[in-house]
């Protein structure tokens, strides 16, 4: 156990020192909500109708931009061939790495949307139902987008490659994300349903992509 | 010092494939604990594909590794030290960080043993990515002193080293069969460290 805190504690402090990956997230991030209202002109009753939707497709774009990362490094400089010989089996490995995916960049952003919702007029009743969702959907974000880093291991300009087999897994998240944040907006519905498939989805997610993770890198080492 | 190790380590009727093309086949040695072997031969015929499979990174086409001793109970991979020619340093991270994860990782604890083993205690706090070619190489083999393990995987390990550190590289190695583990290096360099056996690659073809 102390080999899976020690990879996830150093994956996170490479994140951070790095800066590139997670920086660049939280910007992206930003960038998209700030133009998102000089497009569609300053109708108030329209942009909170579709910031829950516009927030979270924003997160997952943000999240995928530095979902390539999760390996890339770890792949080029010899890194994984050593793990796999550690004591560790590879989908702890890979647990631990997407695990400290969703620690260094899935948490920033979960703390930045509520920031862009004030942009977006999300009514202040309907943040901590978003917060609460984030939280509970982003653990299967870095998950998924784990199984989509480690096929795409050793291409290159593997960016868009990753995003096409990443993104239609992403539709469950986006659908029931959204729907645990609309009921303050738009109508009486409830609340806890959407946000307990939510967490199913990273459940299952954190359960099962390590393993498809693992496999992919087995691949990817030969 | 850590205990000696009393491992045997024995590869039966090894085949290599890649890409559709048999590299090598009916490769057989055992190695008796202190026992090292040299893999030669020109470029491309499978020095460093052997070493792969040994580490568990390269499926087998054919035949089995097997260990006797005290360890035989763990999988083989994790008996090895794989140096290959990457040097998994993080430029990120100081040379220490970098040895002290290698410890905590593959299960070892002695980083500052490791780090005055090819003499980089001075430059401990210096990040990795500062460190020349020679010295990144340097890190790398200082992994072998960061956990014990019985069976040195070495590919191709005196890369960029100067003639010093070649000679500590020797060195390391003969100690480290003196204690009972188990040595196995591809190189073009000539070592002064005494090799019981050789396996030429590719050999065969050219007779």
């Amino acid at each position: 156990m102390s080999a899976a805190l020690a990879l996830l504690v150093r994956d996170v402090k490479l994140a951070w020192r790095e800066g590139g990956a997670v920086g660049v997230a939280l910007g992206f991030y930003l960038i998209v909500i700030v133009i998102i209202p000089l497009g569609l002109g300053p109708n108030l009753n329209l942009l909170a109708r579709i910031a829950p939707g516009i927030l979270w497709v924003g997160l997952l774009l943000a999240a995928l931009l530095s979902a390539g990362r999760i390996f890339e490094s770890d792949y080029e400089d010899g890194t994984l061939d050593v793990m796999a010989t550690g004591p560790l089996p590879l989908p702890i490995v890979a647990g631990a790495k997407c695990l400290a995916h969703w620690v260094a960049t899935g948490i920033p952003l979960v703390l930045l949307a509520p920031v862009l919702g004030l942009l977006l007029n999300l009514p202040l009743g309907a943040f901590p139902s978003l917060a609460l969702a984030m939280l509970a959907g982003t653990p299967a974000v870095s998950f998924i987008a784990g199984i989509g880093a480690s096929l795409t291991l050793g291409l290159r300009r593997s960016g868009l490659l990753l995003a096409l087999l990443v993104v239609p897994l992403y539709v469950p998240i986006l659908i029931f994300g959204v729907s645990s944040v609309t009921p303050y907006v738009s109508g009486p519905n409830s609340l806890w349903q959407p946000l307990l498939i939510l967490c199913a989805l990273s459940l299952a997610s954190i359960v099962l992509a390590p393993f498809a993770a693992a496999a992919a890198l087995r691949n990817a080492l030969r | 010092m850590s205990p000696p190790f009393t491992i045997s380590f024995e590869a039966r009727d090894i085949a290599c494939e890649r890409g559709g093309r048999t590299l090598f086949e009916g490769l057989n040695f055992v190695l008796e604990p202190g026992g090292a072997l040299l893999v030669s031969g020109p470029n491309g015929t499978g020095k460093t594909s052997l070493l792969r499979q040994i580490a568990g990174l390269l499926p087998l086409a054919s035949g089995r590794f097997s260990a006797a001793g005290a360890e035989a109970a763990t999988p083989v991979a994790e008996l090895c030290h794989y140096v290959g020619h990457l040097n998994a340093a993080k430029t990120a991270m100081s040379v220490r960080e970098n040895l002290a994860f290698w410890a905590d990782f593959l299960g070892g604890g002695d980083v500052d043993g490791a780090l005055d083993a090819f003499g980089l205690a001075p430059l401990a706090d210096i990040s990795a990515g500062l460190l020349s070619a020679g010295q990144k190489r340097k890190l790398a083999l200082s992994r072998l002193f960061a956990a014990p393990r019985p069976i040195w995987l070495l590919d191709e390990p005196s890369v960029s080293l100067d003639a010093a550190s070649v000679k500590r590289l020797d060195a390391a190695m003969r100690d480290h069969l003196k204690q009972g583990g188990i040595v196995i290096v591809s190189t073009h360099v000539p070592l002064k460290t005494k090799f019981a056996q050789e396996i030429a690659l590719g050999r065969e073809h050219a007779a």
